[in-house]
């Protein structure tokens, strides 16, 4: 099984380094793989790597690699999905996973290392389980600053929403409370959807896929049940349409049906009451946890996000071209965009830049032969603009055509946007409610903070 | 063996594949093995390794075998995907014998393995990605209807980019093609040029097919005038018009002109090449060569040299009055200034040719200009199921075949060391092996009562001498099916004490092996294994210095049970 395990750092520096049977190289395994990973050819993939006799299987994670050496022709799912616990589990015990926090931790890590593996042999990589045998406590990096809002990470903080955050619960380590009982019983609940489109160059969707999940992070002692109640109008699979036993007058229901293609739900949920309330019961351990995961494509009961109206003017014989890029955000008047970036691949060659743009908070410039258009904040329902002249000397092509509309130089484009939008999902799903059983300790009531959140993973529009 | 929930579920599982009471008795042995499977208390890590354990179970009968899918199945529901995807292996593996069965799970495999290909973890991508393709080697239409899944988006990393344009070029059906090939030519103008020549080479994979429509995005990306993209289209005409000859006309007409932005070695060997056999299409094909000729000095390359001679040589044949001048100023450098000596020699060569005389050089040079059978030697067929099911879940996929075939290789030298007492272990308690040749190896001893000497000694020379000297007493053979490792059988054969005299290299066709045995009343047992690949079987000739009907017997089947069993582990 695992030979090896290593981690280190995106300079190649290791930071942690076990030997699990001792039946391959030394430590310099670790350089021998940063070594291999750079000098790596383009068209190679990096995932896995042999080098005589040995397979190096790695996966980033928050600029870190981690790595495993096996010998053995083993499963690649099943290693890969251990490596990216194990990434969740040092980030639960550390606090958040980074350089800094592993490497004041490094105690804590090998205690950990040794619980969860045994000669290279997964025991177990249970929160709960773990718990009894670790002694190490972890050391948290630094108080949380108001200035510092790069230690924010995804839980408990919207990134430029409000500057406040609820608590360092980002950066705190989950089973660090023995010695601090007055930390407060938190609980985080995510539903973050990740949105990719393809929209043709005539306007007309060409595809659309909404991957979301849940996520809990939970503070709470272990033990104390949990019910997350999700939108009613919630249905599975291209048939079934909820509304339908309801009686009512249109197929959808109360409101519009919130469907998806594919639900799968972690092994520790309980769904005895998700057919008849669409409620998902569970005991969740410490620490963060994918509840569920569902997939939707071609079919969004909400307009897209953002729909982009460009012309393009290009001039052969002078080598001028002329961008006109109208950004129409179609969310809901209270919703708004955060850190929305355009980019627009440019022809080759491309020297200078002159814009006129809607708002000055807006910037735009040439990056790797590309445009970049850079939108801090977009409200929904507003409309922007941005004209955008270039010259490209050397834009290959038969002669002068004169002024052209119709055809686009070739090497221009598509677009792709990258873009947050808070408070906001793109299937519609809401988590109604969270309620936890039996209050805890008694002292107060634990803290529940439910977030939603799409982002883009690739918004790509045609020019 | 590794930690598996609680103390019980190990119990069970130590019963179930190491006790060999337990596997002797068949109703025990599968009773346990439903007890394994119904364990609820496991978790992921378990699930797996009791799947990875299961793959040595071979059921009895088809209802025994119906029954554990059964029970299996709730495993390919599991959220995580290396469960899903260890049930689906051992699905595969268990129903090799029914095709639809398999069919039918890599359908329901479909949904978690798209999840895995979107996921956002760009590792677990990958390796989904690879298993895709794997899939689509069977079943070329299994992904036909989630093609828009593989569209790269522009924030990917280059190796998920390059699987992605791979699948897509192998799911390319009827419907979808229209889609397809408009996202493959917008990837053919990336910045990466690596990733745009990948799609141009998969638009030319894509044009055996639907070769209207791909020459047509060809031509036009010609007109862009860049370099990279240039040499690779050239290139991939010149592939596609050996295969599919009705696209000839178009891709004649697209040429002229591209010459200008042609620098590298392969595009411009591709380029002589096709203006050569079509020269007589391109009207202005002998200016083009005529640059070429001129500039013969400064050309750094000598294969593409040696591909304008033979170009211009064919050009001739078909334009004279153009191309005599300039051919015979080329054939006058090659020979008389000329460096590189495998030039000069096809100078030379063609130079003496034309001697012969034209209708000579007609003959050897005026062969076919296309084949379009070639295109369907080089299509993939389709591949059994069965012939990968083994490697499903392994990283086989991920590193493809090939690569995978000089790993191995290169491994099996250090492999026999650590493999050594998993090999051996079979002959003496033998949790590994199925339980039909559990039992025979068991039987062997009473059977015969034969008793091989361990550590016998014998010397090449001596075994030669004795083996000249002896008749064939028995002569036999077994099938046999492909590869197998030769340092395996040593091991396996040494445990029965029977030793390995000589034998060929892995790999060698034909292989040979000479073993030898003594039993205890002294009698010699000489072998000879012959594996000729293409009859598939192993051809056993054994020869005994003292005549004894019985030994010799019981030695075959001996021989025969540790042939037969490294047979079945292998497969």
């Amino acid at each position: 099984m695992i030979s090896q395990f290593f981690i280190l750092s995106s300079k190649g520096d290791p930071l942690i380094y076990k030997d699990f049977r001792g039946d391959s190289g030394g430590r310099d395994v670790a350089e021998l793989f940063y070594r291999k990973l750079t000098g790596l050819p383009g068209d190679e993939s990096p995932v896995v790597m042999h080098h005589e006799g040995r397979h190096f299987i790695h996966i980033r994670h928050s600029g870190l690699y981690l790595v495993v050496t096996t010998s053995e022709n083993v499963s690649p799912f099943g290693l890969l999905e251990l490596l990216s616990r194990l990434a969740t589990l040092l980030g639960d015990y550390c606090g958040s996973l980074g350089e800094g926090t592993i490497s004041r931790n490094v105690a804590l890590v090998y205690e950990l290392l040794d619980e969860v593996l045994d000669y290279g042999y997964v025991q177990t990589t249970s929160t709960e389980m773990l718990k009894n045998f670790i002694q190490t406590e972890a050391v948290v990096s630094k108080p949380f600053s108001l200035f510092d809002l790069s230690s924010v990470g995804l839980f408990g903080a919207e990134t430029q929403q409000s500057k406040v955050a609820p608590s360092s619960a980002a950066s705190r380590p989950v089973l660090s409370s023995r010695s601090d009982q007055s930390q407060k019983n938190e609980v985080f609940l995510d539903v973050v959807e990740r949105l990719s489109v393809l929209i043709a160059s005539n306007g007309s969707l060409l595809k659309v896929d909404v991957q979301g999940e849940i996520r809990l992070k939970s503070f709470l002692p272990s033990g104390s049940e949990m019910r997350i109640g999700l939108t009613e109008e919630f249905c599975v699979g291209k048939s079934e349409l909820r509304g339908e036993e309801k009686g009512s007058v249109s197929p959808w229901g109360y409101g519009p049906g919130i469907r998806v293609d594919e639900v799968s739900f972690h092994s520790s949920v309980n769904l005895d009451e998700f057919e008849s309330h669409r409620i998902l019961r569970l005991q969740p351990p410490q620490g963060e946890l994918t509840v569920m995961r569902y997939q939707l494509s071609d079919d969004l009961p909400s307009p897209l996000p953002f729909r982009l109206f460009p012309s393009v003017q290009w001039d052969r014989g002078s080598g001028r071209l002329q961008v006109y890029l109208k950004l129409r955000c179609d969310l809901p008047l209270k919703s708004q965009a955060l850190n929305v970036r355009l980019h627009l691949p440019l022809p080759r060659g491309v020297v200078s830049l002159s814009q006129e743009l809607s708002s000055p908070e807006q910037k735009a410039e040439l990056a790797e032969g590309a445009l970049c258009w850079d939108l801090p904040r977009v409200q929904g329902g507003s409309q922007l603009s941005g004209l955008f002249q270039m010259d490209v000397p050397r834009l290959p092509g038969p002669p002068s055509h004169g002024l052209s509309t119709s055809t686009p130089p070739l090497g221009l484009g598509p677009t792709s946007l990258s873009f947050e939008l808070p408070r906001h999902t793109c299937s519609g799903l809401q988590v109604r409610f969270l309620r936890l059983s039996f209050r805890p300790c008694g002292n107060a009531n634990p803290h529940k903070w439910v977030r939603h959140l799409s982002h883009s993973d690739a918004y790509v529009i045609r020019i | 063996m590794p930690y598996l929930g609680s103390e019980d579920v190990v119990k069970e599982l130590k019963k179930a594949l190491c006790n060999p009471h337990i596997q002797a008795d068949r109703l025990r042995y599968r009773n346990v093995i439903q007890r394994v499977i119904r364990m609820s208390k496991l978790d992921q890590w378990g699930q797996a390794e009791v799947l990875n354990f299961l793959l040595r179970y071979q059921p009895r009968s088809e209802e025994e075998l119906f029954d554990i899918l059964n029970l299996l199945d709730s495993f390919l529901k599991s959220g995580s995907p290396g469960v899903v995807m260890g049930a689906t292996k051992l699905f595969l593996i268990l129903a090799k014998k029914f095709p639809h069965v398999q069919t039918d799970v890599l359908v329901r495999v479909k949904g978690p393995l798209l999840a895995a290909c979107s996921s956002e973890s760009r590792e677990l991508c990958f390796v989904a990605l690879c298993h895709v393709r794997q899939i689509l080697h069977s079943l070329p239409g299994h992904f036909s209807s989630h093609y828009k899944k593989f569209f790269c988006s522009y924030s990917e990393p280059h190796y998920i980019k390059l699987q992605k344009v791979e699948v897509l070029c192998e799911l390319v059906n009827d419907e979808n093609v229209q889609q397809v090939l408009e996202e493959l030519r917008g990837y053919c103008t990336d910045v990466s040029a690596d990733f745009a020549q990948a799609a141009i080479f998969a638009i030319g994979g894509i044009a055996r097919t639907y070769t209207d429509q791909c020459v047509q995005i060809l031509t036009e990306l010609l007109g862009l005038q860049q370099e990279h993209i240039t040499t690779v289209v050239v290139q991939t005409f010149r592939d596609l018009v050996w295969l599919c000859p009705q696209c000839t006309e178009a891709v004649c007409q697209a040429l002229p002109g591209c010459e200008e932005n042609i620098q590298d070695s392969e595009g411009k060997q591709a380029l002589i090449w096709l203006l050569g056999v079509h020269g007589e299409r391109i009207p202005n094909a002998p200016y083009v060569l005529e640059d070429f000729v001129e500039n013969v000095k400064s050309e750094t390359f000598p294969a593409v040299k040696m591909e304008l001679l033979t170009a211009l040589l064919r050009l001739f044949l078909s334009r004279p009055a153009e191309c005599q001048d300039m051919l015979g100023r080329l054939l006058y450098y090659c020979i008389e200034e000329e460096k590189d000596m495998a030039v000069r020699d096809r100078g030379l060569f063609y130079y003496r040719l034309l001697l012969v005389g034209i209708d000579e050089v007609k003959r050897i040079l005026c062969s076919p200009k296309s084949d379009p059978t070639l295109g369907l030697l080089e299509d993939p067929a389709e591949r059994p199921v069965n012939s990968w099911a083994s490697d499903f879940n392994t990283l086989v996929p991920v590193y493809g075949k090939s690569r995978w075939a000089t790993i191995s290789k290169c491994q099996g030298a250090e492999r026999c060391g650590p493999e050594l007492p998993k090999t051996s272990s079979f002959a003496a308690s033998g949790p590994l092996i199925p339980e039909e040749n559990k039992e025979r190896v068991e039987e062997l001893p009473d059977s015969g009562a034969l008793m091989l000497v361990p550590n016998l000694q014998l010397t090449a020379d001596y075994f030669e001498k004795t083996w000249l000297s002896l008749k064939v007493a028995h002569q036999q053979v077994l099938p046999w099916q492909g590869e197998f490792h030769p340092d395996t059988l040593q091991m396996a054969l040494q445990v029965v004490n029977i030793q390995t005299i000589a034998m060929s290299r892995a790999g060698a066709r034909p292989w040979k092996a000479y073993l030898s045995a003594q039993d205890d009343t002294g009698c010699l047992f000489l072998t000879e294994l012959l594996l000729k690949p293409e009859n598939s079987e192993m051809q056993i000739s054994v020869k005994q210095n003292e005549t004894r009907t019985e030994t010799l017997n019981s030695f075959i089947s001996v021989l025969e049970t540790v042939i037969g069993t490294i047979e079945e582990i292998k497969s």
